[in-house]
């Protein structure tokens, strides 16, 4: 039994940063904006967190400068699409490379360093021990912010008028424009948010889980998060659920692998997206549940005239 | 032809030749897989071609292009870098192989070196590295430093270079503790962070106290660190990601036999011979060594390096069992090279099965 809390830990380590960054992804996208380049987002953050630790900044330096890289390229991208009307899959794609090439440049003189300053765990006394939930009580102090946010979200987006203007931007623009909201600067702020989630993930890799900077530090999972805001159908609670369980099944496979239980090392490797296939087709199956929450004007460009 | 005219050809031949060579530095280049910033793999061949240029001064120029994708951009890159008249390319990574032959064809008179590779040609020739030396030395590190007599390893891919590296770090530590295992978990991948960190929790969650690694990036000595265990770097001296984890670093020393190429190349014989070196040949090492390690260990650990480089000890000499006890490899013998690069067996102490 004592080897169920540090595989519970693993996944609840590996699910934070995705959470964080397919959250801000599905406000955006809630507002119709699709923004694929999360991860080049999150390599910006990553690098820009690193930096601000490596030149004296504190923790504190490293998560607004982390906040800040991710929402400056999130501005990028939401001129390009929203004022200039571009091609959101084309502009997206060319910011995950973008982001790539820059963090890559940017981090040369990181490389081969630990990161000066780091968020540590802090185990809250008692809940800690508790076996199963143990470690959702053993975060690091931005791993209990990433919960915060993950309630406030939710709560924003269903339970204020905020969230419903939001919402109603995504499904329809011509609509909201007809009742009067500014839907260009609507869709600005969600996907500035999205930036800033994304740049807050990348800061969580940089100083609070690897403590290091490396090219492409953070190997595709800004992918995963994409993939996981159509997994959660658009949902906060479920992107939360849906990260903890990829974050598990690889944890799972590795664990596997130490207690003897021989299956193809391969085999394991693809168990999560293995899962994410079959969750994805369990959504999907369900049209009714997909096309209610799924934002209907996603990805579609809109000129309100401002 | 009398003694004398022979002298005065030799003595001409040589100034001709020391004269092209003052004129014309011998151009060589490196095409390297990964930024030379990696902190590992591409780093280290770096540090070679530097090497070279620090003791060969004006008698070569070097060139090196990064960050090469193994693929169709290798084979472009590889052929520009031999049509600007580079005598000498190494070409550092094991996917450049088909790349680096097929341009090797169209340039007979340059001389490729293709490193960790199996295919060789006229002008293509081999070199490698055993890192399954420093793995054994820090193996007997191991040994002494774990607390549960549990090792764990974090592995990259099912293939000989990766498992005779495994077997290698668990003989190291055996020859010290026989009651020690070693825990494997592959991940599939020479980089990816974020699962060589979910690998090491994995095996320290079960109980494994010193970890070592044979994939790219320093995430699993961080996590030793984080969680109080101890790990090894791999490829560089990563003493500073972690200094109180850190135990030592394997890596790779290539500045020796760059400038045995060049030199060779220089004095016009070159070298045509498949070189599969290691601390004998000064081609790896096992650097860093905390400094906090008892006396005793720093000791046994310099001992049997020099047993190694003086050829008195190889790592894969008998008598070593295969798992289930039977003998692999009997007293007084040893595997040849043949075998050891076709090794698809765990050694004696290393659990689990080897995927196939």
């Amino acid at each position: 039994m004592d080897s169920i809390n540090p595989l519970v830990a693993s996944a609840v380590a590996a699910a934070i940063p995705l959470m964080l960054a397919a959250l801000g992804e599905l406000v955006t996208e809630r507002s119709g904006v699709l923004n694929l380049g999360v991860e080049g987002m999150m390599l910006v953050g990553a690098v820009a967190a690193f930096a601000a630790v490596a030149h004296g900044g504190g923790l504190g330096a490293a998560v607004l400068a982390g906040v800040l890289a991710g929402a400056l390229a999130a501005l990028a991208f939401g001129v390009l699409t929203i004022s200039l009307q571009a091609s959101q899959v084309a502009t997206g794609l060319a910011l995950t490379i973008l982001g790539t090439g820059i963090s890559a440049f940017l981090g040369r003189g990181y490389v081969g360093s630990r990161a000066a300053a780091s968020f540590e765990e802090l185990p809250i006394p008692g809940l800690s021990a508790l076996p199963l939930v143990g470690p959702f009580f053993s975060l690091t102090l931005l791993g209990y912010v990433a919960v915060a946010l993950l309630a406030a979200i939710t709560w924003f987006l269903f339970r204020t008028r905020g969230g419903l203007v939001v919402r109603t931007v995504g499904e329809s623009p011509a609509v909201a424009r007809s009742l009067g909201m500014r839907v260009s600067r609507i869709r600005y702020a969600a996907t500035l948010f999205g930036g800033a989630m994304a740049g807050l993930a990348g800061c969580y890799y940089a100083v609070a889980q690897f403590k290091m900077w490396q090219e492409g530090l953070t190997s595709g999972n800004g992918w995963i998060a994409l993939a996981l805001v159509v997994f959660a159908t658009w949902r906060p609670l479920r992107v939360a659920i849906g990260a903890l369980l990829f974050g598990g099944v690889t944890a799972l496979g590795l664990y596997l692998q130490t207690v003897g239980i021989h299956i193809s090392a391969f085999a394991l490797a693809s168990l999560p997206y293995l899962a994410t296939v079959a969750v994805l087709v369990a959504t999907s199956s369900n049209q009714l549940a997909l096309r209610r929450n799924a934002p209907a004007s996603l990805g579609k460009p809109f000129f309100d005239g401002d | 032809m009398t003694l004398w005219k022979k002298l005065v050809l030799g003595v001409g031949a040589l100034a001709l030749a020391s004269a092209a060579a003052a004129q014309a530095p011998l151009k060589m280049a490196w095409v390297y897989v990964g930024p030379v910033g990696d902190g590992g793999w591409t780093y280290a061949h770096d540090l070679g071609r530097k090497e070279v240029e620090k003791r060969l001064g004006a008698k070569v120029q070097t060139t090196y292009v990064e960050s090469v994708p193994e693929g169709a951009d290798a084979e472009r890159v590889i052929r520009d870098l031999a049509a600007k008249g580079n005598q000498i390319v190494f070409t550092t990574s094991f996917g450049y192989m088909e790349a680096t032959l097929k341009v090797a064809k169209s340039f007979p008179k340059v001389t490729f070196y293709h490193a960790t590779g199996f295919k060789s040609a006229p002008n293509v020739v081999i070199y490698n590295s055993r890192m399954y030396e420093p793995a054994y030395l820090a193996g007997i590190i191991a040994g002494h430093m774990t607390k549960k007599n549990s090792l764990g390893f974090v592995a990259s891919f099912p293939i000989p270079e990766v498992v005779r590296n495994i077997n290698a770090y668990t003989m190291g530590a055996r020859s010290v503790n026989p009651k020690i295992t070693t825990k494997v978990v592959w991940v599939n991948t020479w980089y990816d962070p974020s699962k060589e960190r979910q690998a090491a929790e994995t095996l320290i969650g079960q109980g494994c106290d010193v970890l070592l690694q044979n994939t790219d990036s320093s995430a699993v000595l961080q996590t030793a660190q984080d969680k109080g265990a101890y790990a090894f770097g791999w490829d560089s001296n990563m003493t500073a990601y972690a200094p109180k984890a850190h135990l030592a670093s394997a890596i790779e020393v290539w500045g020796g036999y760059y400038v045995q190429v060049a030199e060779a190349a220089l004095a016009g014989k070159p070298i045509k011979t498949t070189v599969w070196g290691g601390m004998p040949e000064g081609m790896n090492d096992l650097v860093g060594v905390n400094a906090a390690l008892p006396d005793n260990v720093k000791k046994q650990v310099a001992d049997k390096k020099a047993e190694i480089v003086a050829g008195k000890f190889h790592v894969f000499q008998g008598p070593i069992k295969l798992q289930d006890g039977s003998v692999k490899v009997a007293a007084g013998q040893a595997l040849t090279d043949k075998e050891i690069d076709s090794i698809n067996w765990y050694a004696e102490g290393v659990e689990g099965k080897l995927p196939n």
